[in-house]
């Protein structure tokens, strides 16, 4: 019966969530119709793009009652190093740096894995550490240089821009992340052990899934998307320095958050990450438009997160049990309320 | 049922076991304390100009501030939470001095008020994690954004300054000697920490809560409004600390103590603090903020950039937690073999 209820909150939550967006779309759209035109709402689908990737990594590092800090310095680290690469050695084919960003991002997050997986260390202490050795070591490949757009060369620059069936190919890709990670959360076997060992760990090791294998490979998922996003990240703003994304990972937690994955692990859906991120990204576009100070948007996302995860634990939250019930006639409970009441 | 449920619980944290863990405890502290006292050899020798008493207390003021945020995050973390917006509390309790800095305030109120904010932003944490029952990695994410962004919105792009000049004592003031006011407050605080922690049935009920919220429930502790107290007390050590750094700067922007945060919990976890709860000492959390300021006084004293030193104190954080942990294990891989 409870496995029932949760599914049915859970879908609840993702409508929601879009109902959510939809009055926020709607508002906005009441003063400035120009908001929700159709090629303004893919630019804001556009701008949301790595949001929405990195966001579903983490949801399935999340999933499995961890979580990985270092995903904005795994950006920062790993486009760094595509941007040197191809500064330095300009006749590089680009797949080779898109090659070089996925290995190396996985690289990344197979570091963070083994430590929580071989070692024992919580993820949240492995990933405070490694989180300022990556953007540290960005320093260090960099010397504190920047990388600016006339260093890189044409077709670097131009992949995510690319207009294919009506839409960047940046767009392209985050629907296609969102296309199999909607298969790999449902419909894999290592989909099924992240909710599994999220859920609960001890049931899922006598079920016969290596729980710390599990939290390795979502590890190894955060960080491979988190690579990509750093090439992207690059190669849209065109510009490569040590503080990139500076405090992104906290933007991607919020997404997840948002979209109702817990962080106690074991709830949490592709689409309703979609959503959060989405959610964000819309905020994020549309406080210029409203012409609300670009500096209210910390504060907006930080009371949205608030609300968010509000709402969210409210639908999770487990009645408790009754251990001592007052019995009447017993003289010491109905004694002592009264005189503590007095002072 | 509920003792199938309750056996993860024994897996994760094995520092329950009494003799071991206390053992432990003491040579962990041990370790640390030949840590700090192998980067002070180093230090004198990498630099001539180290071993210098002013310099030595020019040294305290880049960790103080922190070191005292960290004593009350200990409470937090032992209590088996975590505090992710004190950067944020410090910049909105800044920010709410150099408001009342504008309209003329003197040094008392400004002091007042940067402890009052301070206190409200903790209160605030312990009410969504303690009553509205919120996770609190995600609820103090949350008001982490909450705290700085009502600080950016305020200020925006500009700076208050123009604070009272006796206001700068409690950033640059000596008490005695070379003694700083802040090193002062520090050692003042550590030892009243220590004993709160240690020596107190609060403590006591901190650390039960943390090795298990549940039987604490049950042993008739007020799980709740305990946590709600530890969050207060970091809100309030929070505003101490922008107290303190406000008048060591003479400024405020929306920027100020980026990234604190981390570098709080990493002392914090240095120390031997487990950080899901139920273990941890002060003189352990005492001695990793000692470390951490000798490690980055002796790499700026060789000129190595600030973001250098970030990797070194990355790489010991992981370093010392996971050193101990391999050595165990190879120990006891002989004793069956």
């Amino acid at each position: 019966m409870p496995g029932f209820d949760l599914r049915a909150a859970l879908r609840h939550r993702e409508l929601l969530l879009a109902a959510a967006i939809a009055v926020l779309l709607g508002a906005i759209a009441a003063r400035f119709p120009g908001f929700v035109a159709p090629a303004n709402l893919f630019g804001v689908f556009n701008d949301s793009a790595i949001l929405i990737v990195m966001a579903l990594g983490q949801a399935a590092v999340i999933l499995t009652r961890s979580i990985d800090l270092s995903v904005a310095a795994n950006v920062a680290l790993t486009g760094m190093v595509v941007a040197l690469l191809d500064a330095h050695h300009p006749g590089l084919p680009l797949a080779l740096l898109i090659g070089v960003a996925l290995l190396q991002g996985l690289g990344l997050g197979a570091i963070n894995g083994w430590f929580v997986w071989k070692v024992g260390i919580p993820p949240i202490v492995v990933t405070l550490g490694t989180l300022t050795i990556y953007r540290g070591l960005a320093f260090v490949l960099s010397g504190g240089a920047w990388i600016n757009s006339f260093q890189f060369s044409q077709s670097f620059l131009a992949l995510p821009r690319a207009v294919v069936l009506g839409l960047p190919v940046l767009s392209w890709i985050a629907v296609a992340v969102v296309a199999v990670m909607a298969v790999v959360f449902g419909r894999s076997p290592v989909g099924r052990a992240w909710y599994a060992v999220g859920g609960n760990p001890t049931a899922a090791v006598y079920a016969g899934i290596d729980a710390g294998r599990a939290r390795f490979l979502a590890f190894c998922l955060s960080g491979l998307l988190s690579g990509l996003c750093g090439y992207l990240w690059v190669s849209r703003y065109a510009v490569a320095y040590v503080d990139v994304a500076s405090g992104f990972e906290l933007d991607v937690i919020a997404a997840c958050v948002i979209g109702g994955v817990s962080i106690a692990g074991g709830i949490g859906t592709v689409w309703g990450t979609l959503l959060g991120a989405l959610f964000l990204g819309i905020i994020k576009n549309a406080l210029p438009v409203i012409a609300v100070s670009p500096f209210a948007q910390m504060a907006i996302s930080g009371a949205v997160i608030i609300a968010a995860v509000t709402l969210n634990t409210r639908a999770e939250r487990k009645a408790g049990r009754i251990i001592l019930r007052p019995v009447a006639g017993l003289p010491g409970r109905a004694d002592r309320a009264p005189a503590r009441a007095t002072p | 049922m509920t003792i199938e449920a309750s056996a993860p619980a024994f897996r994760t944290i094995p520092d329950r076991l009494h003799g071991r863990w206390r053992a432990l405890a003491g040579s962990w502290e041990a370790l640390l304390l030949g840590v700090a006292a192998t980067i002070f050899v180093a230090d004198a020798l990498a630099s001539p100009y180290f071993l210098d008493l002013t310099n030595l207390s020019d040294a305290t003021f880049t960790f103080t501030e922190k070191a005292i945020v960290a004593l009350a995050m200990a409470f937090v973390i032992v209590a088996g939470e975590i505090d992710l917006s004190v950067g944020g509390t410090i910049a909105l309790a800044s920010t709410a001095m150099g408001a009342a800095a504008q309209t003329g305030a003197g040094t008392a109120e400004l002091v007042g008020v940067g402890l009052a904010v301070g206190a409200a932003c903790g209160l605030f944490n312990g009410f969504l994690v303690a009553r509205v029952g919120l996770p609190s990695i995600v609820a103090t994410i949350g008001t982490m954004s909450l705290y700085r962004g009502i600080s950016y919105l305020v200020l925006g792009d500009t700076v208050y300054n123009g604070y009272p000049d006796s206001f700068g004592f409690f950033g640059q003031g000596y008490v005695w000697g070379v003694l700083s006011f802040e090193f002062a407050s520090f050692g003042l605080l550590a030892v009243l920490a220590g004993i709160v922690l240690h020596r107190t049935t609060f403590g006591r009920a901190v650390r039960a809560i943390g090795n298990n919220p549940f039987a604490a429930r049950f042993s008739g502790l007020r799980v709740e409004r305990i946590r709600g107290v530890a969050f207060l007390l970091t809100g309030l050590a929070a505003g101490l600390a922008a107290v303190m750094l406000t008048a060591r700067l003479g400024s405020t922007r929306p920027s100020i103590a980026l990234g604190w945060e981390l570098d709080i919990v990493t002392i914090v976890v240095l120390g031997g603090v487990n950080i899901q709860g139920g273990a941890g000492t002060i003189p352990g959390v005492v001695i990793a903020a000692l470390v951490m300021g000798l490690v980055t006084t002796g790499l700026g004293l060789l000129n190595v950039p600030g973001i250098i030193m970030s990797i070194v104190v990355g790489a010991m954080l992981i370093a010392v937690i996971t050193l101990p942990i391999l050595a165990r294990r190879l120990l006891h891989r002989r004793k069956p073999a």
